[in-house]
């Protein structure tokens, strides 16, 4: 198993750190269960952060409120501020819908629209959102599946439909459309956890290319792949973060006892 | 790959429309929401009339006496169509039920293989079937060969409409009763049917109960199978093989009538009907929500509704 | 769990004998197919009981217009009420289709938590009234308001110039028995379509949201082609009920017969296939070609709705398999 050797190079050393987005004091609960604890966590542009930790420790909801997604949940109740480029998403008057075509979001299941084609599926944000140039959504289309490596698998298959591909290429057109309305960061939720490794290869690669251009945040409950992908590191435990910084001082220099029994393999 | 230049370029072309997009979200949840109205208002209506004509006309007398000579003042009663529904009920439940709870005990225990999915899909399409398509069937079958209207022919066509619903609802509360039962039961070396009748069935009661009442609702309001079978009577049940008045049938009879009077009992006739009607499902829906959650209900309106 | 054990335990092993088991399971399966054969009975017996009338009519039964009961100039046509059937439960979707669908996503989509019990009992409820309530309701109430406020304006806007709304509005007409018909089948779609909306996985509704989609693009991108299907298969559920629904329509149809039943203004009494036979059953001898002629639209009758349902039965299972399977899409 390769591991630690093939850390990524960081992207931003010398100017003063820039955070994209900012949680703070995220208290979130469903179902009278309390699922996250008072999280602060501040993102930096242009760099992926991966949220690791046991099932249930809370990730995947922290990660669903930095977009107003958990809200969508029944009973789902949250406290604390989201700010994104220094605006808060929860206080502001505006509707959800404004804020979330600026973070993209990327499921555990490859969730496209069944009925729809492939095109399609990457076009249905476009013109949700007020597009109507033909030749630009072409343009869009084309450059979204290039992006995730999918536009050689199905440029001569645009008009068949979205479920007729492989898990891997359901997964990575779903990143397509996600990335087609241009939002500034993406969110992922353990994208690669239903997908065989190749596949899971292909959005590795895929996510090293993407953040250098987007704040990119990504849950996994696998090890290697936060160290593989991710910039910054957040371990998270029963609902809290128990610690967070460089993905190389999380694996190598844990320096929280239970930061480490968990990276070692120890429990989860 | 698209470059940030691009990026820019792309962003210049969406038109978001928030504003107007959100006022169509606005619109559309304000029709929808009117759609819900629309619906209710006839329900609220039918029970505010129904209530309001129906309690002037009921007594004592009205709920036990014959009816009087038709036009006459002395109306009287609809006692021979309250006894003739509940004769109707009891004897058709007397074949619906048993037989409908076999055929649901046979398609949940039995039922896995090519001609269980037969006789469920057909079961399902009985269960929708034109009422009066049914009540001349049974006028062929039964009245042409007896050679009169009886209490028989209308059990015959009611117990029909009865079946696919428990039948259907029974199967469901079967399927309901967890796997490890029958499991644990089988291991213990005990026969099939004992299995079934002794524990399957005791844990699915409610759920078969709900369906035999909502199957009974049903029968209790039907009107046009019984124009052709039980024919209608002004006087009380005289045997089986003679004819016989029910509820709904009355109603339809006394509302062609063109005196005031008669309308009036007509509206009587619907109150004790709908309160008939209405307190099974409620109560039954009731029960239904609290005991079993969502499953059971979900599943039971493939025949109840 | 472990109190059951102990129950079961009480049975005796000796219950079954294998003869017994046998005897049940044979049980069970008669009682399954009483079904078909009654199913099987129906065709049989509406076939012979109309054989008479398709002797001497023919074809013409379907097509012919004629209705004379009279001795020795007996003729019997059913295409007015044929015609008349499609045409009012064909207005009865126009309207009931729409609204179901609304009433469906506020339900599925829109209402608070609190709220959906309650109004889904509600709509639940509009199924339990007994179609003769409807018809006392629409025949006493219901008409008079319609006509009042609804039909003479627009016969009073467009007049006998237009063919559809031409006649004074009496109120016992073919949109009046659409209108309650359309009421009628409401809870029967509405129903069906909430739970096959809400049979859709929420994956699809995120993945529409995270497009910055508003609740009602969610439900236009999401959930209505996911369940387009089922719900046309409710709306035929719906279309089923519709042409065999007896009561209601027959107290305020208005009953025309012959060839002035064929439906052309909306005003206009009519007639339909389930309307003829309750109105016209007293009055035909037993056993008369008369008598044959109702048994014989009691057959198409039959045929009609047992074609819609097998389609719509078909439609709503083959939706909810293929929910099965793209769960995990």
């Amino acid at each position: 198993m390769e591991t630690m050797e093939k850390l990524p190079t960081k992207i931003i050393t010398t100017e003063s750190p820039k955070y994209k987005l900012i949680a703070e004091n995220i208290v979130a609960s469903y179902d009278g269960v309390v699922a996250v604890k008072n999280v602060t966590m501040k993102f930096r542009d242009r760099a992926v952060t991966a949220l690791i930790g046991p099932s249930g420790c809370g990730k995947t909801t922290f990660l669903r409120c930095l977009n107003r997604m958990h809200e969508l949940t029944k009973n789902a109740k949250i406290e604390g501020r989201v700010l994104l480029d220094g605006e808060d998403l929860y206080t502001n008057k505006q509707d959800p819908i404004i804020n979330r075509r600026k973070i993209g979001m990327v499921f555990q299941k490859p969730n496209p629209f069944p009925t729809m084609s492939i095109y399609d599926n990457v076009a249905a944000g476009l013109k949700l959102n007020g597009l109507r140039n033909k030749s630009v959504i072409d343009d869009i289309v084309e450059g979204c599946l290039k992006m995730v490596y999918l536009w050689d698998e199905v440029k001569s298959d645009l008009k068949k439909p979205g479920m007729s591909l492989s898990g891997g290429q359901q997964q990575r057109l779903c990143i397509a459309r996600a990335l087609a309305i241009q939002p500034e960061v993406l969110l992922m939720d353990e994208p690669a956890s239903a997908l065989d490794p190749i596949a899971t290869q292909k959005i590795e690669e895929m996510i090293n290319e993407l953040k250098k251009e987007y704040t990119i945040i990504i849950v996994t409950h696998n090890m290697q792949q936060a160290t593989r992908v991710s910039d910054y590191t957040g371990f998270m435990y029963l609902g809290d973060l128990i610690e967070f910084g460089e993905t190389k001082q999380i694996f190598e220099n844990p320096r929280n006892e239970t930061t480490a029994r968990y990276v070692q393999g120890q429990f989860g | 790959m698209i470059t940030v230049e691009q990026r820019a370029e792309f962003r210049k072309h969406f038109r978001y429309n928030v504003g107007r997009r959100l006022v169509i979200d606005k619109i559309v949840k304000g029709v929808v929401f009117g759609c819900v109205i629309l619906a209710i208002v006839p329900l609220g209506s039918i029970l505010v009339e129904v209530i309001t004509n129906g309690s002037a006309a009921l007594s004592i007398e009205f709920l036990t006496q014959i009816p009087g000579a038709v036009g006459s003042a002395d109306a009287g009663g609809i006692g021979p169509a309250i006894q003739g529904t509940i004769v109707l009920i009891g004897m058709s439940s007397l074949i619906g039920v048993p037989v409908g709870v076999m055929g649901g005990i046979f398609l949940s225990e039995y039922g896995d293989n090519r001609y269980g999915r037969t006789v469920r899909f057909f079961n399902d399409v009985l269960a929708e079937f034109p009422t009066i398509v049914i009540g001349i069937f049974a006028f062929v079958m039964i009245v042409l060969t007896l050679g009169n209207f009886s209490v028989w022919a209308g059990t015959f066509a009611l117990s029909i409409i009865m079946l696919p619903i428990i039948t259907r609802t029974t199967e469901e509360s079967l399927k309901l009763v967890p796997i490890t039962y029958r499991e644990a039961a089988f291991a213990l070396g005990i026969k099939r049917w004992a299995v079934i009748t002794k524990i399957i069935l005791s844990q699915a009661k409610n759920g078969m109960v709900t369906g035999i009442l909502l199957a009974v609702a049903r029968i209790a309001g039907e009107t046009a199978p019984l124009i052709f079978t039980i024919l209608g009577s002004s006087q009380f049940m005289d045997g089986f093989n003679g004819p016989i008045d029910a509820l709904p049938l009355r109603i339809w009879r006394l509302s062609s009538l063109p005196y005031d009077n008669a309308v009036a009992q007509g509206w009587g006739a619907a109150l004790v009907l709908i309160l008939m009607v209405l307190s099974i499902n409620i109560g039954v829906r009731y029960i239904v929500l609290r005991k079993k959650g969502r499953g059971l209900k979900l599943r039971m309106r493939g025949g109840a509704l | 769990m472990g109190g059951k054990i102990v129950s079961m335990m009480r049975i005796p092993l000796k219950s079954g004998s294998r003869f017994v088991d046998k005897f049940f399971k044979i049980g069970a399966a008669m009682a399954a197919t009483y079904v078909l054969a009654i199913i099987l009975l129906i065709v049989v017996n509406l076939i012979s009981g109309s054989a008479p009338v398709w002797q001497k009519e023919g074809l013409g039964f379907l097509t012919g217009s004629n209705w004379n009961s009279e001795e020795g100039r007996e003729s019997y046509g059913a295409a007015p009420y044929i015609l008349g059937t499609f045409v009012t439960a064909g207005i009865a979707m126009a309207i009931g289709v729409p609204i179901s669908i609304g009433i469906a996503m506020f339900l599925s989509e829109l209402a608070p938590k609190i709220m959906r019990t309650p109004l889904s009992l509600i709509i639940e409820l509009l199924a339990a009234v007994p179609s003769v309530i409807y018809g006392l309701w629409g025949l006493f109430v219901f008409r008079l308001y319609l006509k009042d406020w609804v039909e003479t304006p627009l016969h009073n806007m467009f007049g006998d110039n237009s063919v559809i709304f031409a006649g004074a509005p009496f109120g016992l007409d073919i949109f009046t028995a659409s209108v309650v018909l359309a009421i009628m089948i409401i809870p029967t779609i509405s129903t069906i379509s909430r739970e096959i909306m809400l049979a859709v996985p929420n994956s699809q509704r995120e993945a529409a949201y995270m497009l910055g989609a508003t609740k009602w693009e969610v439900f236009r991108l999401a959930v209505i082609p996911y369940s387009k299907s089922g719900l046309i298969g409710a709306a035929i559920l719906g279309l089923g009920r519709a042409v065999g629904e007896t009561m209601a329509v027959t107290m305020l149809i208005g009953n025309s017969t012959g060839a002035a039943a064929f439906p052309t203004s909306l005003f206009q009494p009519g007639q339909t296939m389930s309307s003829i036979m309750a109105n016209e059953f007293a009055e035909a001898s037993q056993a008369g070609l008369h008598m044959s002629a109702l048994i014989g639209i009691g057959l198409i009758l039959f045929v009609v709705a047992f074609g819609i349902n097998i389609v719509a039965h078909l439609l709503v299972a083959r939706v909810i398999k293929s929910h099965e399977g793209a769960v995990q899409a």
